[in-house]
């Protein structure tokens, strides 16, 4: 049986100083995961261009230049849909709405998500029994095209659409969190916190909270890029909210106006291309943190390189720490 | 004896959920606006007797839970009542969707799993190289490609440009016409099988693929894999004698965890291709608001996956002798 022992490296010294400077942090992420950091830069760069979606748009997306495609040109770099609106004014407004969407329902998502598990994972017992036997219920349901159901049944509209991708999409984060917060449960300045008489409430907040935050941001992030996906789905089949444009119904629109069979790829091709680079950014972001927070996958007795390689493991190099505390030196656990 | 307890629970388990899924199903689409009588006014063409005999079969005119009871009857009878928009029986509908749905479903399914598990353990074997680089993004890629997107994007090439496939539907509409043989309906079949089951294979294999790789990779980190390098066995031999079978073990159950995302694929895939299996019928169904149509077909998908759940829950199961709880 291995182990993981921390030594002391020049690494460790930088990482203690980047936490007074952050910018530097930053630095040392690109660094370390450039899949991440370009995940980071791309998500940002949408961010920037969508949300002041008025500044940016070059025209109005409901005006009509044209009735039917037209193919890009220079006062339209990417040409017209067939009701003659300019495709960059619809990509930048249509990103905004699925990221609002995204970010709506992942809220949502979480919230009911981290409750659940925390609960579950907390008390135990009685409660844990509950809560797993309905995440494990959710967890068989599909959770998409009951998601069409209901919104087939209950109607269109933004509000809604986040209230049930939202409302569905939290299965996942119930286990990650509750697990998590089972074996935090049991460290001993937690047990010692208990012991001393402290509250349910502070041991929560003080210390299980903060041990699990990194998780909630790994499936905030991740739930979003899901959420981005579902979206698509749900307004492909004619379920989004009318009055609004995202990427998922500017898809539907290509496709309701024949734009694949018709050769008109300058009104599908960007619109899907956008959703998957979001879903893609979001994506490694979520990765990147989740395997710095899991070395187990980083380790291999048959490569020596990815045994010696394991920036992560070494404390704190610039991460949210899995394991705070942690003295260079100290064992933290066996591999394998 | 622990170990049939444990089959026992995840039959009873997937009846349960089955259970609640119908009863859901049955709340569902009775809160929605408008009684269910008013709804009945929606089936064209049918005669008042027609909707006296419908409003009695479910017992429309009486209470909630009394409704219920006859939902539930009616649908141990195998009845769910009629389409609004075709007028047929939903379970005919269905049935029908069915048989096209699920050839197309399974060889998708297949091809993603072989390409899945075939990159995954390329990944795997090449850690640290260009092959795994390649491998985790192409798998990355078609993971966060739309599907619909992706449906979209084959017929742009492969029918608008290159013509190699017809545009949509089961192949030719009319050739039962031209009376042809056996052979040339099974190749037309194929044919416009293959585009949607090619893009639900590659909407899938890129989870597979990641899921495979992790999964050696977390097993080629276990001390066994340490005592067969040390017995100087050669890689392919840890890799495929060692590695391989213990890292299928979470495979399996999280390919089962994927059949949610079958289904939801099968819905778009078939509304791209107008393929008209249940995929097809389900979006058709939403689009026009045939509500019994869509809590059949919502019914039908959601029972699928249940069953499949429980048979991979059965493979793993047989594939793993240590289950006891």
């Amino acid at each position: 049986m291995s182990q993981i022992v921390l030594a002391p490296t020049p690494e460790d010294a930088a990482a203690e100083k980047s936490r007074r400077a952050p910018l530097s942090w930053v630095w040392r992420q690109l660094k370390s995961n450039p899949g991440a950091a370009t995940g980071g830069i791309v998500f940002l760069v949408f961010l920037l261009v969508s949300l002041p979606a008025r500044l940016v748009a070059p025209y109005d997306p409901h005006a009509t230049f044209a009735t039917g495609y037209r193919p890009p040109s220079p006062a339209h770099w990417l040409g017209l849909d067939d009701g003659g609106h300019d495709m960059v004014s619809l990509l930048i407004y249509g990103t905004r709405t699925s990221i609002f969407v995204g970010f709506g329902a992942s809220i949502i998502a979480i919230v009911i998500g981290v409750g659940l598990g925390l609960a579950a994972g907390y008390w135990g017992r009685a409660t844990d029994a509950g809560i797993s036997s309905i995440t494990d219920f959710f967890l068989v349901i599909p959770e998409v095209p009951l998601m069409m159901v209901i919104a087939a049944v209950w109607g269109q509209g933004l509000g809604k659409m986040i209230l049930i991708i939202g409302g569905l999409l939290w299965t996942w984060t119930v286990r990650v969190i509750r697990s998590q917060v089972m074996s935090v449960k049991e460290r001993v300045y937690v047990r010692r916190a208990k012991a001393l008489g402290a509250t349910d409430w502070r041991i929560v907040t003080r210390h299980v909270l903060p041990q699990v935050a990194p998780l909630i941001i790994v499936n905030f992030v991740l739930t979003v890029a899901v959420a981005v996906f579902d979206e698509s789905a749900l307004s492909f089949l004619g379920l989004g909210d009318p009055r609004a444009i995202s990427l998922g119904r500017i898809l539907e629109n290509a496709d309701q106006g024949g734009a694949a069979t018709l050769g008109a790829w300058w009104a599908l091709v960007p619109a899907g291309a956008v959703i998957a680079i979001l879903i893609l950014s979001l994506t490694l972001m979520g990765q990147a943190v989740e395997d710095a927070l899991n070395p187990r996958l980083k380790v291999s007795h048959l490569s020596r390189k990815h045994f010696l390689l394991l920036p992560n493991v070494r404390t704190g190099a610039g991460r949210p720490d899995p394991t705070p505390g942690a003295r260079q030196g100290e064992i933290l656990g066996d591999v394998a | 004896m622990k170990r049939t307890d444990w089959l026992i629970r995840r039959l009873l388990r997937a009846l349960i959920t089955t259970f609640v899924i119908i009863t859901f199903n049955f709340f569902l689409f009775r809160i929605m606006p408008g009684d269910a009588t008013a709804n009945l006014s929606r089936i064209p063409h049918a005669t008042p007797e027609l909707k006296a005999e419908i409003a009695r079969q479910f017992g429309l005119d009486k209470s909630k839970w009394e409704q219920y009871l006859a939902y539930l009857g009616q649908l141990a009878h195998g009845n769910l009542g009629l389409s609004f928009t075709s007028q047929q029986p939903v379970v005919s509908v269905l049935w029908d969707a069915m048989v096209h749905s699920f050839p197309m479903v399974a060889l998708g399914t297949v091809l993603s799993v072989v390409f899945g598990i075939a990159s995954g353990l390329w990944a795997a074997w090449r850690r640290g190289g260009w092959q795994e680089k390649t491998s985790t993004a192409s798998a990355m890629f078609f993971y966060s490609l739309p599907t619909q997107f992706l449906g979209l994007m084959l017929i742009l090439v492969f029918v608008t440009w290159l013509g190699w496939f017809p545009a949509g539907g089961t192949g030719n509409e009319f050739n039962f016409l031209e009376n042809p043989s056996g052979a040339t309906k099974m190749a037309d079949t194929l044919r416009s099988m293959f585009l949607p089951a090619l893009t639900l294979a590659l909407i899938l294999y890129g989870q597979y693929t990641l899921i495979v790789r992790s999964g050696l990779l977390e097993t080629l980190g276990e001390d066994y894999v340490l005592t067969a390098k040390a017995k100087g066995l050669s890689d392919r031999r840890i890799m495929m004698k060692h590695a391989f079978r213990n890292g299928m073990l979470p495979v399996v159950t999280l390919i089962a965890l994927s059949f949610g995302f079958i289904a939801a694929g099968t819905i778009l895939v078939e509304a791209v291709f107008s393929y008209p299996g249940i995929g097809l019928l389900t979006a058709n169904a939403i689009k026009s608001r045939d509500y019994p149509v869509l809590q059949g077909a919502f019914l039908m998908i959601t029972v699928s996956v249940i069953v499949f759940n429980l048979l991979a829950d059965l493979y793993y199961f047989k594939l793993d002798p240590r289950i006891t709880t």
